[in-house]
């Protein structure tokens, strides 16, 4: 991996991180919301059908998380384990992307079902 | 009254563990020297290699903190053993355990190899880059840098450097990857890139970028708190990253 490359990751995992302190805070405060009265599938499902938006901030949180964990993984295990290279790059931006689609697919479900 | 021989108490002797080898393996061997009130691990070394074993191999030169030749593991920790203090190290009673410092290949005994941590502050960009004198020449007029600028008190905090390579050897990053670029050679990069006088910021700050160089560093801070100058490796490798994430989201690095 190039330096470049390396900085970019880094600059990813930095503003991904920053993106999800925030994330963080909204899902919170969802739930601590939507808890209240007892929580329900027919709840959630009227919050989330149609809402472009929060299909938005949860393909976004997804994303981010999938991204973010995976550049994170990544530092790990190329210190402690010496997985470095090529080949294991390609791998963890699978991981991350399979990750993030795991999340993507769940908000999409609640959007559209 | 009792008397005790002017500067050495007689009775009392120094064990010191000292490793003795090369780049093939060793093992420790164990000496006594006089126990002297005052006396530094570097006067340790030097006892036993005039007093015991002529062929241990070691390095120094200036003893008073100035070259940086000096450094070893000292009970577990590397220092400067010209300016470190037995007592300092080991309670009375206690040993010594002396061996070559960590990080780079052994030569002989206590003796290590210093090209790796000096080419790497060369790969770091760590050599002057003239800006108004691109072939080295002179320039024509002196530049003018304020004492009080922001960058020039950036530069300041790490000029000190005598490169002994004990943050180099503290630093469990440099374990992990071999080719990371370590403390001392990213210090001094950043010094660089505080330097208005300098040029080459740009190829500096790609030099120091990505798994190799700054971001790899965790800011755990041994570097710091070994340093025998105490300067702050950590912090100048910190603000690397902090120029070079505003530089690569600004678009001023591609
Ligand atoms: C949810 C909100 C999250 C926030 C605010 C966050 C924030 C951060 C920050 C600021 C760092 C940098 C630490 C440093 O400078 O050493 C970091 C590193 C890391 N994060 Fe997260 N993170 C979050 C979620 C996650 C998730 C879901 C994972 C999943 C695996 C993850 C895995 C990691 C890993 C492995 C590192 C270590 C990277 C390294 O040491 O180089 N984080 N995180
Ligand atoms: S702060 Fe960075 S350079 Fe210093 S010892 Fe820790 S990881 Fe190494
Ligand atoms: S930064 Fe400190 S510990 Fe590291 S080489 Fe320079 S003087 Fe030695
Ligand atoms: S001998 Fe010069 S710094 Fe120790």
């Amino acid at each position: 991996m190039s330096a470049r490359a390396g900085r970019h990751l880094w600059v990813a995992q930095r503003v991904t991180a920053m993106f999800l302190g925030v994330a963080v805070l909204v899902h919170l405060v969802t739930i601590m919301v939507a808890v209240r009265g007892g929580l329900t599938a027919t709840e959630i499902l009227a919050r989330t059908q149609g809402a472009t938006l929060w299909f938005a901030f949860y393909a976004a949180f997804a994303l981010a998380a999938g991204l973010h964990g995976a550049i994170g993984l990544r530092n790990i295990a190329m210190e402690w384990l010496g997985w470095r290279g090529r080949g294991f790059d390609f791998a963890w931006l699978g991981i991350g992307v399979v990750t993030a689609l795991f999340g993507v697919r769940a908000a999409w479900g609640l959007y559209v079902s | 009254m009792e008397t005790v021989p002017k500067g050495e108490n007689a009775q009392t002797s120094l064990k010191v563990r000292v490793w003795r080898g090369d780049a093939a393996g060793g093992e420790f061997r164990e000496y006594a020297v006089p126990a002297r009130e005052n006396q530094t691990v570097l006067d340790v070394v030097t006892q036993i290699q005039r007093e015991i074993e002529p062929d241990l191999a070691y390095r120094f030169a200036c003893r008073v903190g100035m070259c940086g030749s000096c450094a070893m593991e000292v009970n577990g920790r590397a220092r400067w053993t010209c300016r470190t203090h037995v007592k300092r190290v080991a309670a009375p009673g206690e040993a010594l355990e002396i061996r070559p410092l960590a990080n780079l290949p052994v030569i002989r005994d206590l003796a290590t190899d210093m090209a790796p941590f000096f080419d790497k502050w060369a790969r770091a960009g760590g050599t002057f880059q003239p800006k108004d004198a691109p072939d080295g020449a002179v320039p024509a007029e002196f530049s003018v840098v304020p004492p009080e600028s922001k960058q020039r008190r950036e530069a300041d905090a790490g000029i000190e450097c005598i490169g002994c390579g004990v943050c180099y050897a503290s630093c469990d990053i440099v374990a992990w990857n071999p080719d990371y670029l370590g403390p001392a050679a990213m210090n001094r990069a950043w010094t660089l890139v505080n330097d208005v006088r300098d040029g080459a910021r740009r190829e500096r700050l790609e030099a120091v970028s990505g798994d190799a160089g700054c971001h790899s560093c965790h800011s755990t801070q041994s570097c710091t708190e070994r340093c025998p100058k105490n300067l702050d490796p950590s912090s100048a490798i910190a603000g690397l990253k902090r120029t070079l994430f505003w530089d690569s989201l600004w678009g001023r690095l591609r």
